[in-house]
């Protein structure tokens, strides 16, 4: 891109324009070029963000829905129109009732253990202990690692023979299960380091509502001798709503596309026990070649993920904010 | 993906003072449980980081045996040697590097001349081109990336930096915190410039940038997070070791060296790990701002 092609000084309105400036010229000429300034300079600005996201977002989103409705196979030239057939076979199909059971545990699971120890991490962190500036960092930093290595890192610590796992839980005298082989172990097993990764964050997110909380409203509370259980039930949790709808979403969302800790850990096995309806459809699109079946799967995920962010939308403009 | 952080992000700060003390005398059990519960949280998120490390400098024998030992009698560096003559490390490495440096660098100018156009360029379209860029954020990969990996196939682009690259550089999330950034700045300042004769790509550049240094400190380091850390689409578009990103590399390696080897297998995750974490440890602030951008919801 280069400077010459923009737009030069152009006076924002023409109270700034000066009046002796061209008498002669109709002002409708000078008024038209520089509409068409500014939409040249408007094309250059974003056209290549828009461009690139029309080709590699809106573009493959209507080919998916398109791929859908096709008996067809990656790489293959041959392609076969057969409507919802996809859809039907994977409603009819043996396989979607353990999909949907793994996708909702694993889900449920993620998103309410998160939100359940975030919260109390949270709380702990708002009380102002010296050290919490450490804690803060640790709680963090699983959050940025790459999701692979982390299970990398966490397959080795739930080794039955040789990880820490196995030694912590014969410490309390318990003996280590099959975390790799024996369902419905390898799916805790995700679970663990998926709340694991993403527990600093929700932490952050609700220490961040907490202290938006005007801290007279708790001193109002406790003054009239509510106790801190109490405080924490009738007035922060209900003055927390907001956090915790936006958190609830947004880990849904996540949750809901998790791959690479799938990938690291349990590549969907075994026996398909940890196979959620992202992995379904990795699987079937790049590891089976069934291009069309596979997105058909996405169209159905991308469906409950717009369901989950028309609920957020719906919810979010009714929400009365606090503070 | 957050929608709903309000214009001008408001950081509500709490008007702490006196009421603190006597709040200190009430809670001392209180403090005392979230002392023990910070604590324990600390080492259950933090210690796992540590055992990595320690764990990718052990021998062998050191890494299986029974009853488990804790530290490594020396620090023997031969997994991190081995891992290296297993996978390429230094081009990988060099690959990690080079993407995130350029996939970030692209994704904020991407983000601050959209973002820029949409509020600056009097336009009469210029509202529905940002819902255009703004409804991609609620578009996952997961419906794009067959349609995507065909594209990028047909172009002869698998195995090739670019195939990594262009697919996922569109920013929607950097034009719309940019632009609520934007919108919250002072026209008078804009308005000088274009006294001072400045066209738009100098007033982006001159005025505009230098006024949003912490927004596009926080986009450009969330951005070097996700593509570091970026998994699925280039471990689909390349098989081809010189062309692997460190995670995709790690894959390659687990599938050679399976989970007989973790020794290995470990000091490649503290590769991929290690230099992220050092980012994070330095730019915290500004990183913890960016990511957590979104949820401050009032």
């Amino acid at each position: 891109m280069s400077t010459t092609v923009l737009a030069p000084p152009a006076p924002r309105s023409g109270q700034t324009d000066p009046p002796a400036a061209s008498p002669t010229s109709p002002a409708s000429r000078r008024t038209r070029s520089r509409r068409r300034r500014s939409w040249l300079a408007f094309a250059l600005l974003a056209g290549p963000n828009v461009l690139l996201l029309l080709v590699f977002v809106y573009r493959p989103l209507l080919e998916s829905l398109y791929l859908s409705t096709l008996q067809w196979n990656l790489g293959s030239p041959v392609a076969r129109f057969i409507g919802l057939g996809n859809y039907r076979e994977w409603f009819t199909s043996p396989d979607t009732a353990q999909v949907l059971l793994a996708t909702g545990v694993f889900t449920v699971v993620t998103v309410g253990g998160s939100l359940v120890l975030g919260l109390g991490l949270a709380l702990a962190l708002d009380r102002k202990l010296p050290g919490r500036a450490v804690a803060r960092t640790v709680a963090f930093a699983p959050y940025v690692l790459s999701g692979f290595a982390v299970g990398i890192l966490w397959l080795f610590i739930f080794d039955p023979r040789y990880g820490l796992m196995s030694t912590l839980l014969q410490a309390v005298g318990m003996s280590s299960p099959q975390w790799y082989t024996e369902p419905p172990w390898p799916l805790v097993m995700i679970i663990v380091v998926y709340v694991w990764k993403n527990l600093g964050y929700v932490a952050l997110i609700y220490l961040a509502g907490l202290q938006a909380i005007p801290q007279d409203v708790r001193d109002a509370a406790a003054l009239d001798g509510a106790t801190s259980a109490r405080t924490l039930r009738s007035i922060v949790l209900p003055l927390l709503t907001p956090t915790t709808f936006f958190l609830l979403v947004t880990m849904l969302l996540s949750s809901l596309q998790s791959f690479d800790i799938i990938q690291a850990m349990t590549k969907g096995g075994p026996l398909g026990s940890t196979t959620t309806l992202m992995y379904q459809i990795y699987e079937e699109g790049f590891v089976n070649g069934r291009a069309g079946y596979a997105s058909a799967g996405a169209t159905i995920l991308f469906v409950l993920l717009l369901a989950v962010t028309a609920v957020q939308l719906r919810f979010v403009e009714r929400k009365v904010h606090y503070a | 993906m957050s929608l709903q952080t309000a214009p001008g992000r408001p950081t509500a700060r709490r008007t702490s003072g006196a009421p603190t003390r006597r709040r200190a005398r009430r809670g001392l059990g209180l403090d005392l449980g979230a002392y023990a519960a910070m604590i324990a949280a600390t080492v259950v998120l933090g210690a796992p980081l540590l055992w990595m490390v320690v764990a990718s400098l052990k021998e062998r024998s050191e890494l299986y045996s029974v009853p488990l030992q804790w530290l490594p009698d020396d620090l023997d560096l031969a997994n991190y040697a081995q891992a290296a003559g297993t996978i390429p490390m230094g081009q990988l490495i060099a690959n990690s590097v080079g993407l995130t440096i350029v996939g970030a660098g692209l994704k904020v100018a991407l983000g601050l001349t959209c973002a820029y156009a949409l509020v600056f360029v009097d336009v009469p379209f210029r509202r529905a081109v940002f819902v255009l860029v703004l409804a991609t954020l609620m578009i996952p990969s997961q419906i794009t990336i067959i349609p995507n990996y065909t594209l990028v196939a047909s172009l002869g682009w698998l195995n090739t930096y670019q195939g990594i690259l262009v697919p996922g550089l569109a920013s929607a999330f950097g034009t719309f915190l940019f632009r609520q950034h934007f919108l919250s700045l002072p026209t008078s300042i804009l308005e000088a410039a274009e006294l001072d004769g400045a066209g738009h790509w100098r007033k982006l550049w001159q005025f505009v940038v230098p006024l949003s240094l912490p927004t596009v400190a926080a986009v450009a380091l969330v951005s070097v997070v996700a593509e570091w850390n970026d998994y699925l689409w280039p471990f689909l578009v390349v098989d081809d070791a010189a062309k692997m990103t460190l995670p995709v590399g790690l894959t390659l390696l687990q599938s050679i060296d399976g989970m007989n080897n973790w020794g290995v297998l470990l000091a490649a995750t503290v590769v991929v790990t290690v230099p992220i974490l050092a980012v994070f440890l330095v730019l915290q602030r500004r990183l913890v701002a960016g990511l957590t951008a979104g949820a401050v919801t009032g």
